[in-house]
């Protein structure tokens, strides 16, 4: 019985991703998993002081403080971009865990959000949390909004999954040239919005947009892991991406159910763009173009559909750009783009996202 | 039926192009006695004018139309300007000056059809134009033949003036305004450590990040990092700790003003609280921030061609003619175009005659006290003379000081 389904999808040649939703129960090795994609965490300090370091004992000695200050530094500083690309990722996850749909229209929901950050707070005069209590109902009314108009008919009728894809770039272009129309092209500025101090921890300088990006996504990670694992609709959620023919049979409204992820997916990519101008106080209508892009490659690194993978690769993918652009900025977008072929070729399931070799 | 609409966009096409040449002139020649109905008695003139000398052909080359016409209208508005005055001061060697203006739409090959118009059929002595580099470059080639005296008031691109003898500009290059920041950091903010962060997809950033680098090091300024970005990258935090790690004492950020803003919020953000510095790339930054943010561009310098805060008598009685003449702001475009078309009428004035050559080698000689300050010409034909520094405090431009080298 169970297997019916499963074989059908290797027959398709799809990815059964279901699984992805099932951390709850049995979760790929965490542990395992994250020591190998942290080699160079794991690496000494002093190894790579010793590569760099001059003959001279004190220098060498001093070179190892500097050296893991600036580590440390640009680790952090690449947990907190990633944070922003994990958010935005969460959201290509989890529709693609529910309708198999990769929504390239989720980046520029990043960008309605950072507009509805704007406008709530410049134009309307209101004060910051409304701001972003605003722009989260705002793009979680939009997402439903999209997932009625553009793909419900697709998704209902059986549609082929290339035509899915087409009307996603499709709602993309729309989103960016509305936008345009109804703020124009220009790059717009963002007022201050979360004024904190930076941490000052000896010769470590955190910035305080850093700290708040790690801290909301992880605290918006969990919430989300508690909303798919322990609630009534996290298990609708579940039922759906396994079999929705089934959860339709047992009862369950897909329909409302799959509109609920789009719901929570658009509303966390409102907090990543409350986040992103928090730290990056520009925002134009393509904003969403590359930022997108880069979501999309971390949610595929992590294993696509899988809630911790998702989070996991755009930490990752920040910590990569991170480090690159502390080497040899030209590279950046290559590095991000090569991680996504290696990944590919490598482990075409990401990290987190188990391969299965089910038995029939 | 597809033929007629072609032929129909065609005609209109035409009919555009030919409002554009007819139309612009027009204003231009109205000082002038004779010529008033522009291009159509141009050629009849001309057949008897050297001795006579009823006019003074001077030949204008800008974008009017198309992607880049912003920038040539405010030449050309500004060149108008400064004919109608110098006209109305009895002209130039006791002539009248006749000016032509031919739009060539920011292509190089329309600009070279209009340069051959304004040569063989309009007999003009000297040109004011192109605007852009690629233009300006094309016409420079085939003015370097002919021998005509060229004025550039903006192609930037460091090559245009190599073209030959004949060609001037009267903007800075971008290499220039390195020079001189880096000579600025040096003496004026005694810098002994200098950070470069650049666009490495940008050759205006990089020309002046490069020659920043290598006059900061004549003078004996260390370059303790220099960190360079992808175009179109928002996040700068890693570039900018290794900056902070090197503790600098002036931060070089060669950079248009969308990104300044970007830069400057983390490098602040970041800690680091050295004076940073840029060129004309941040002309209109504050408009790109917002209010409550103008704090993090506190203790920066840039230089520009111009300060509109300036308190020059010359320049603000220029800004507010301009802005009643034609309704709308003067920019860096047009001040530097009128200060091409005075120092040609100058040179023209001191060479005497209308002879190429001898304008030629009055314009080497030029020192003439413009709206930008007084300029020379060095041995490529690009000008010498102090910018403006300028600050930011309290959420507005404060003009600092004229600066030379």
């Amino acid at each position: 019985m169970k297997s019916n389904p499963l074989e059908f999808r290797r027959k398709e040649g799809l990815k059964p991703s279901f699984r992805i939703f099932s951390y709850s129960g049995k979760r790929p090795k965490k542990g395992k998993s994250g020591k190998n994609n942290f080699p160079f965490l794991a690496r000494s300090p002093q190894g790579f002081a010793a590569g760099l370091g001059t003959s001279n004992h004190f220098f060498r000695l001093e070179g190892v403080c500097g050296f893991m200050n600036l580590f440390l530094t640009q680790t952090i500083n690449g947990l907190g971009l990633g944070s922003i690309y994990a958010l935005v990722a969460l959201g290509y996850s989890m529709v693609y865990g529910i309708v198999k749909l990769i929504n390239f229209a989720h980046g520029d929901i990043i960008m309605v959000g950072s507009y509805m950050v704007m406008f709530i707070m410049t134009v309307m005069g209101m004060p910051l949390i409304l701001a972003v209590i605003g722009s989260i109902l705002f793009c979680a009314l939009a997402g439903v909004l999209i997932q009625r108009v553009a793909y419900h008919r697709l998704l209902t009728h059986d549609a082929p999954r290339i035509s899915l894809l087409i009307t996603a770039l499709g709602v993309s272009i729309f989103l960016q040239n509305l936008f345009q129309l109804l703020f124009g092209s220009e790059v717009r500025s963002m007022p201050t919005l979360f004024d904190l101090p930076a941490i000052q921890l000896g010769e470590l300088h955190i910035t305080s947009a850093n700290i708040l990006n790690i801290v909301v996504s992880v605290v918006m990670m969990i919430g989300l892991q508690t909303l798919v694992a322990r609630t009534r609709i996290g298990k609708a959620m579940r039922a759906t991406s396994e079999d929705a023919g089934a959860a339709k049979l047992m009862g369950i409204n897909t329909n409302h159910t799959v509109a609920f992820t789009f719901a929570v997916g658009s509303g966390l990519a409102a907090v990543g763009a409350a986040l992103y101008c928090n730290t990056y106080p520009q925002i134009k209508p393509t904003m969403g173009n590359l930022l997108g892009l880069k979501a999309f490659v971390a949610a595929v690194l992590g294993g696509i559909g899988s809630i911790p993978g998702a989070m996991l690769g755009g930490y990752i993918l920040g910590v990569a750009e991170s480090w690159t652009k502390n080497f040899y900025s030209n590279l950046t977008d290559a590095i991000v783009f090569g991680i996504l072929i290696v990944m590919l070729l490598v482990k075409p399931s990401g990290l987190l996202g188990k391969n299965v070799k089910e038995k029939v | 039926m597809k033929k007629r609409i072609l032929a129909s966009f065609l005609a209109a096409v035409m009919a555009a192009a030919m409002a554009g040449c007819g139309g612009s002139p027009a204003p231009a020649s109205s000082g002038a006695p004779a010529a008033s109905d522009g291009n159509s008695a141009a050629p009849a003139q001309e057949n008897n004018a050297a001795p006579s000398g009823d006019t003074i052909k001077i030949g204008g080359l800008a974008p009017l139309t198309g992607d880049v016409s912003q920038y040539g209208i405010a030449v050309n508005n500004a060149i108008t300007m400064a004919i109608e005055k110098a006209n109305a001061n009895g002209g130039v060697l006791g002539q009248q000056i006749e000016y032509i203006v031919e739009d060539e739409k920011g292509d190089p090959n329309e600009a070279v059809n209009a340069y051959n118009k304004l040569v063989n059929n309009d007999n003009v002595v000297a040109i004011v134009g192109d605007v852009t580099t690629k233009p300006t470059q094309a016409v420079a080639q085939k003015s370097v033949d002919d021998n005509v005296p060229l004025i550039t008031a903006s192609a930037t691109g460091e090559e245009v003036t190599l073209a030959g003898e004949n060609v001037y500009r009267v903007c800075f290059i971008d290499p220039y305004q390195g020079k001189l920041m880096a000579n600025y950091a040096s003496k004026k903010l005694s810098a002994k450590s200098a950070a470069i962060l650049y666009d490495n997809g940008d050759p205006y950033s990089t020309g002046i990040a490069d020659a920043f680098e290598a006059s900061a090091k004549e003078l004996g300024i260390e370059i303790a990092a220099k960190e360079g970005y992808q175009t179109g990258s928002t996040d700068f935090n890693s570039q900018l700790t290794k900056v902070k790690a090197a503790n600098p004492d002036v931060l070089l950020l060669p950079v248009y003003y969308n990104d300044v803003v970007l830069i400057a919020d983390q490098a602040r953000a970041n800690g680091i609280e050295c004076a940073l510095l840029g060129a004309d790339g941040w002309d209109g930054v504050l408009g790109k921030i917002d209010p409550s943010k103008t704090d993090v561009l506190k203790n920066s310098y840039f230089c520009s061609q111009y300060s509109a805060e300036s308190d020059d008598p010359d320049l603000q009685a220029f800004l507010s003619e301009y802005r009643e003449k034609f309704g709308n702001d003067a920019n860096m475009f047009s001040v530097l175009g009128y200060d091409a078309t005075n120092i040609l009428i100058d040179s023209i004035q001191r060479a005497g005659s209308t002879d190429s050559q001898a304008i030629i080698d009055a314009m080497k000689a030029t020192n003439y006290k413009g709206l930008t300050g007084t300029t020379t010409f060095d041995e490529n034909r690009n000008p010498v003379r102090s910018a403006v520094i300028l600050t930011i405090e309290g959420g507005a431009y404060k003009f600092v000081e004229n600066f030379e080298i």
